[in-house]
């Protein structure tokens, strides 16, 4: 590990620099993600009065679940439908901004505030816009002819918490595309211009590939934002309904856990979630070139 | 721009100007239904603009609340939201900036260990140990306390890299002339390191004060007393009313202002806040 060559040689002093992270890293983090793992293997009742080990008996139970198996069906067509629609919204704005001659600074401050937007209060604003009886949004659908209402239809559920997902996460992406798009040297451009290449072209053969990065990068973090970061976002408004229709990992797991008090199984629910992001963190650390050039 | 088109260049401002107003559009909406009295918004259609009920809705919010929900005056719910977002950004970038000086300029039995136990936190969210965290908290009795809205969050691994990180691009020279001169890991640590890392620290308060504010299950396990709700997690109170529908104008009035703090922030001090936003994912 890197390190000083020159340093301090004490004894006391750096333990008692790292105690307070260590001490909470140890009581908050460790220790109860030991504790998941543990109970994840034992059965227990409710009232905690007996418990029984079963090796991975929680974990067939699990998948063997209809409940369990819509739950990841649902999260993987929720985080596939925030990341592209996030990053392709953003990757458009962003290749836009990165054209204007004047204004651009202007158009990165009017585009770049949502990311300061709590997702619950992301959720809730699209909730209101989408109202079947009086949002302004699901009026313009009833007069192209479409009944919107997503208290009834799972899948106009899913629709509104993706949009409200990615309309909170495209400012994010927009900030990253926008630096990998002035990180690309200008000659560039201009040589495959004077080649006669035009503007849709250069960008598929030339910008697009060299973002290639930055675009892999966001890939990771918007799939680590659709799984983790998005809980607020459905529990605010759908609570993973119509018919667990938008029931996600991470909702589930929380509803079973705190909610059901079915320990052994909210726990299994939590080691698989935990294998889940350590295998995303790997990739992000292995895989993914993360120098963004600003 | 290396060629001159003059639609392309009209469509360039026509997309950025259409996403401006999708990033817009729901925000003003919100706006709009905060200012008109409930009967306007129990059937028909959401007005666009605003009506002449401001005042007194945002009046009713901040001091009352949504009574009929259950849910606490948002003024109080703000402060317990600033109260928890101070203490998390706070907590995180001095406990960081401790651990980082000790990881990167002394030498210690077991340091690496350090590191890496550190590093474990960033694949362990509140999300995947949701039941075994809460015990935890509620055996320490922190359960409806400032203590257990912020301490449990304040471990970060992101913050700690950062700041290890910039450390290792300090010239080694400062710590040798700093010795000859006397100075002892306290007085370097304030006299030296401290001062260089200023813009660092102030880009990270900026991401992690909002990263704060925006807590949303934490304090929905922690906090069953009112006076401990804070405004992000109070909203779902006033949505999920049973068997009526909520109170529109009041609930969008306080979405309004629980993203007012944040998004002035980044607003504000965006150099600061883009700065954050790329070293921490570095």
């Amino acid at each position: 590990m890197q390190h000083k060559r020159v340093g301090f040689e004490r004894r006391l002093l750096p333990w008692l620099l790292v105690a307070p992270q260590l001490v909470i890293t140890l009581v908050f983090f460790i220790w109860p993600a030991a504790q998941a793992l543990y109970q994840s293997v034992l059965i227990e009742d409710a009232f905690g009065l007996s418990r029984e080990f079963v090796w991975l008996e929680n974990f067939e139970a699990l998948f063997a679940d209809d409940g369990y198996r819509n739950s990841l069906e649902v999260t993987v067509v929720f985080s596939i439908g925030t990341t592209l629609l996030a990053m392709s919204a953003s990757l458009a704005l962003a290749v836009m901004a990165d054209r204007v001659l004047r204004g651009a600074m202007a158009y990165r401050t009017l585009l770049i505030w949502p990311y300061a937007i709590a997702p619950a209060v992301a959720g809730v604003l699209w909730f209101f816009l989408f109202n079947p009886s009086i949002g302004i949004a699901a009026y313009g659908l009833r007069a192209i002819g479409y009944d919107w209402n997503h208290y009834l239809d799972g899948d106009d559920a899913m629709i509104l918490v993706v949009v409200a997902a990615a309309w909170k996460q495209v400012s994010y992406n927009f900030l990253f595309f926008l630096a990998g798009l002035q990180s690309i040297p200008r000659s560039l451009i201009e040589a495959a211009a004077i080649d006669g290449a035009g503007p849709g072209r250069r960008f598929w053969t030339i910008v697009f590939p060299l973002i290639s990065p930055t675009t892999f990068f966001l890939l990771v973090v918007n799939v680590v934002y659709a799984f983790f970061d998005t809980f607020g976002i459905i529990h605010a408004t759908t609570s993973g309904g119509p018919a667990q229709a938008t029931n996600i990992l991470v909702y589930k797991v929380y509803n079973d856990g705190f909610i059901g008090l079915d320990l052994g199984g909210s726990a299994a629910q939590s080691a698989v979630l935990m294998a889940i992001v350590i295998a995303l963190t790997v990739v992000q650390f292995r895989y993914v070139e993360r120098r963004v050039e600003y | 721009m290396v060629e001159n088109r003059p639609l392309l260049n009209l469509m360039t401002h026509v997309v950025l100007m259409l996403g401006v107003v999708v990033v817009f559009f729901p925000v003003w909406i919100a706006f709009v239904a905060s200012t008109y009295p409930p009967e306007s918004l129990m059937q028909g259609v959401v007005p666009l603009w605003p009506g002449d009920r401001m005042v007194e809705n945002y009046a009713s919010i901040l001091g009352e609340g949504v009574q009929a929900a259950g849910s606490p005056p948002v003024g109080m719910m703000m402060l317990n939201s600033l109260v928890m977002a101070l203490a998390i950004a706070i907590g995180k970038i001095v406990i960081s900036l401790a651990s980082a000086y000790a990881i990167v300029y002394f030498r210690f039995p077991f340091r690496g260990l350090v590191f890496w136990t550190i590093f474990v936190t960033l694949m362990l969210p509140v999300e995947v140990r949701i039941l075994p965290t809460f015990e935890v908290v509620a055996g320490l009795g922190l359960l409806n306390s400032y203590a257990g809205l912020s301490l449990p969050l304040i471990a970060s691994a992101t913050a700690t890299f950062l700041f290890r990180q910039f450390f290792l691009t300090v010239p080694d020279e400062l710590l040798e002339a700093a010795r000859i001169d006397g100075a002892g890991p306290i007085r370097f640590f304030f006299d030296v390191l401290l001062p260089l890392s200023r813009t660092n620290i102030a880009a990270l308060f900026v991401i992690l004060f909002i990263y704060g504010w925006n807590q949303y299950l934490w304090p929905l396990l922690v906090t069953t007393e009112e006076s401990y709700y804070t405004v992000v997690m109070g909203i779902q109170r006033m949505v999920s009313v049973p068997d009526s529908e909520p109170l529109w104008h009041l609930v969008m009035g306080t979405s309004i202002l629980a993203m007012l703090p944040p998004v002035i922030v980044v607003v504000v001090m965006q150099r600061l806040f883009v700065k954050g936003l790329v070293e921490v994912e570095k």
